[in-house]
């Protein structure tokens, strides 16, 4: 199928949509440059993750429900979010309403999965002259499997340093215990509140301690809590969506 | 009802010795991946293992038969245990019997579970402990704090003080080698006097009848040995078809758990020698109801390496009491629930479901799964606080509704950016605590979008 005729339905997580917008733009501007049939439905709000993993489980299916109203009618769902597909293909109760249960799972992808698995993109048009640490998602990496985790016997892969790797300019830069969950883990970070900015902060150590200027990742959320932690702290790193690095900005 | 997030800022108080807990737990955990790395079929071996489980389970009731059968046949005498009270009871009269008024014990998280030293000791009858860990705990009268490390929570100031106290070691020696040596000592007199032994159990053997031991220290084998009873303490989840199986969980088991080739001692207790008494009380205690759900049986895949509670990140920053149930971390927090979930619901939410546990799980269980689902648990069973659950109902109210999500956004981002600061940051803000608020955007994503489509 050529690229124009793939129908790509965009989903951008209701915390980017509020918090940071130059996510969705960096998303929805990559995408719109391979000629992609593109378009974000309106109505959309949120996937009900938050909710389910509180436990509210009637309350997060209606979500559900809403989300396959927006979106059935696409080829894919591209989201900058591997926590938010990682709930779509999961999570979701089975609806009644879908036919194709199964494939509608199956078609919601996070952004990087995307253009690795689908789009198979050749070459990556962006510089970043800086130094970067990636962050490994844990929704990502053991959920979607973007990359290989520590625990497995299995060959090193990364998606994301696929990409990255492509990139004009960018050091890419290792640290202490790489794939150690952030802490951020949605409303534990407010429930379990010491342990969380505990893990947080650790995390920030082996960040500070490797030289990175920019700290990347897929989750925006494990960004956002590792940002309010360093912001507090004034340690001056900054801090990036993926897609924001794939598509050029500096 | 254990409050597992106060339990954790309790410990964390103690920041440098919360420090040293992670550091040295994740020390292990990094072992286990160097023990690893030297078995090339190692996820190949985790299938193995899983599908052996899964099957034994699927099967218990003939294999259990088949278990009985076959140990019989080797002189065993075979007890059933539906709960903890009769486990406790029948160990009692077989003491009683013999008017035995001192057992050793090694290594079992099972009676752990079932209580058994405070009911001995309650009926006069004295029950020491002789794996060094085990035993730190016992004289210090509190549980294990870990399956494998039972005492990893104590400093080795705190257990110079309890060996002078009760062993009389030297006064202010923290040195462990000579801790070591006095506990040894001391044990020796306990182990060469012993009239009767309790040990848990590793794998039970189908096909032979028999069991299988695992231990570092040879304090389980001394205590059989000496003694002229011996009493195998085994959950029913712990059989495997036979020898042929063993093999594969040998592999998985002392790397899972310490990051060892194998453990110092893998003892096969197949049948009594002459003129010695050998029990075994296989027990149930709620195992059966986990299996019949449906929903959770593949928890009793479980062989107790403590590897999920090693990588825990959680555990690592909260301590085993945090968990208040004889088993922390992951699988403690699908146990505990699965047994009483008034008590431990707070335990599912302990986790943020970042699945090192299943992982690292060499048999398999989906172990962050199982926490989410429980959570759905939790609620449906009305255990989540009100105040939570009004936060949870205001998000719901929020995210949903397009119009009031429009104007409020998510967690009132418009209403965040003209509060002035100490009113975002107050003590009762779980998130801003210790942590800024992102800058609060121009625009939202929606917002940009329209006027982009309007821009052509
Ligand atoms: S759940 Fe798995 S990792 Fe955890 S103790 Fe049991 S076997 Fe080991």
């Amino acid at each position: 199928m050529s690229r124009d005729r793939i129908r790509v339905g965009l989903f951008i997580p209701c915390y980017i949509d509020q918090f940071y917008p130059q996510v969705g733009k960096a998303v929805y501007r990559f995408l719109k440059k391979l000629n992609l049939d593109l378009e974000y439905p309106m109505d959309q709000t949120c996937c009900g993750q938050p909710l389910a993993n509180s436990g509210m489980r009637k309350e997060s299916e209606k979500y559900a429900v809403k989300f396959w109203k927006l979106f059935s009618g696409f080829d894919y769902v591209v989201c900058p979010s591997a926590s938010c597909v990682l709930h779509v293909r999961e999570h979701f109760p089975d609806l009644p309403e879908d036919g194709m249960e199964g494939s509608f799972r199956g078609k919601t992808l996070e952004f990087v999965e995307f253009i690795h698995d689908i789009l198979r993109l050749e070459k990556i048009e962006a510089s970043f002259p800086h130094k970067v640490a990636l962050i490994h998602g844990c929704h990502g990496l053991r959920g979607l499997r973007l990359e290989s985790s520590s625990e497995l016997n299995v060959s090193y892969f990364s998606k994301n340093m696929e990409l990255l790797r492509q990139v004009r300019g960018i050091r890419m830069v290792t640290y202490d215990r790489e794939d150690e969950c952030c802490g951020f883990g949605g409303s534990f970070s407010v429930f379990e509140e010491t342990v969380s900015v505990r893990m947080g902060l650790d995390k920030l150590k082996s960040l500070t301690a490797c030289g990175a200027e920019y700290v990347t990742g897929n989750d925006m959320s494990c960004l956002m809590h590792l940002e309010g932690l360093s912001h507090r702290q004034h340690l001056g790193l900054k801090f990036i969506h993926i897609a924001e690095i794939l598509n050029g900005a500096v | 009802m254990i409050d597992h997030a106060g339990n954790a800022a309790a410990f964390n108080r103690d920041k440098s010795f919360a420090e040293w807990h992670n550091e040295t737990l994740w020390h292990v955990r990094h072992k286990r991946d160097m023990a690893r790395n030297g078995v090339v079929d190692w996820e190949l071996l985790r299938e193995k293992a899983s599908a052996i489980k899964e099957h034994t389970l699927a099967n218990l009731h003939d294999y259990l038969l088949e278990f009985e059968k076959n140990a019989l046949r080797n002189g065993w005498v075979i007890h059933w245990a539906s709960g903890s009270d009769l486990h406790n009871r029948i160990i009692l009269d077989i003491l009683s019997e013999e008017n035995i008024n001192e057992v050793v014990k090694s290594k079992s998280m099972l009676t752990e579970e079932c209580g058994l030293n405070v009911f001995l000791e309650k009926r006069g009858i004295r029950i020491i402990d002789t794996d060094l860990g085990e035993r730190i705990v016992q004289l210090a009268e509190t549980p294990p704090s870990h399956i494998v490390l039972p005492a990893i929570h104590m400093k080795k100031k705190e257990i110079g003080e309890l060996f002078h106290k009760h062993l009389h070691s030297a006064p202010g020696s923290e040195d462990p080698e000579y801790l070591t040596r006095v506990a040894r000592e001391n044990l020796r007199i306990h182990l060469k006097n012993a009239k009767a032994a309790i040990s848990g159990v590793n794998f039970g053997l189908a096909d032979s009848g028999a069991i299988v031991v695992c231990t570092n220290e040879g304090n389980a084998d001394m205590g059989i040995h000496h003694a002229d009873i011996y009493i195998a303490s085994m959950g029913i989840e712990k059989l495997i078809p036979g020898k042929t199986e063993l093999p594969v969980f040998l592999e998985l088991l002392a790397r899972s758990a310490t990051g060892q080739p194998i453990t110092a001692y893998t003892s096969h207790l197949i049948k009594p020698p002459p003129g010695k008494t050998y029990h075994i009380i296989l027990v149930d205690n709620g195992r059966a109801d986990i299996l019949s759900g449906n929903k959770y049986g593949e928890v009793l895949k479980c062989i107790r390496c403590g590897a999920c509670i090693n990588t825990c990140p959680v555990y690592r920053r909260s301590g085993g009491y945090s968990y208040g149930f004889t088993i922390p971390g992951p699988i403690g927090s699908v146990l505990a629930p699965l047994k009483n979930m008034k008590k431990y619901h707070a335990l599912p939410f302990a986790s943020t479901l970042c699945g090192s546990c299943s992982d690292v799980c060499p048999v398999k269980i989906d172990l962050h799964e199982i926490l989410f689902k429980l959570r759905y648990d939790a609620v449906d069973a009305g255990s989540l606080s009100m105040a939570k659950r009004l936060m949870l109902f205001i998000l719901d109210q929020v995210l949903y509704r397009k119009s009031l999500y429009s104007i409020l956004g998510f967690f009132g981002t418009r209403l965040l950016k003209y509060l002035p600061s100490f009113m975002v940051y107050h003590r009762f803000n779980g998130w801003g605590k210790s942590r800024d608020f992102p800058g609060i955007p121009d625009q939202s994503f929606k917002k940009w979008y329209k006027e982009e489509i309007k821009r052509g």
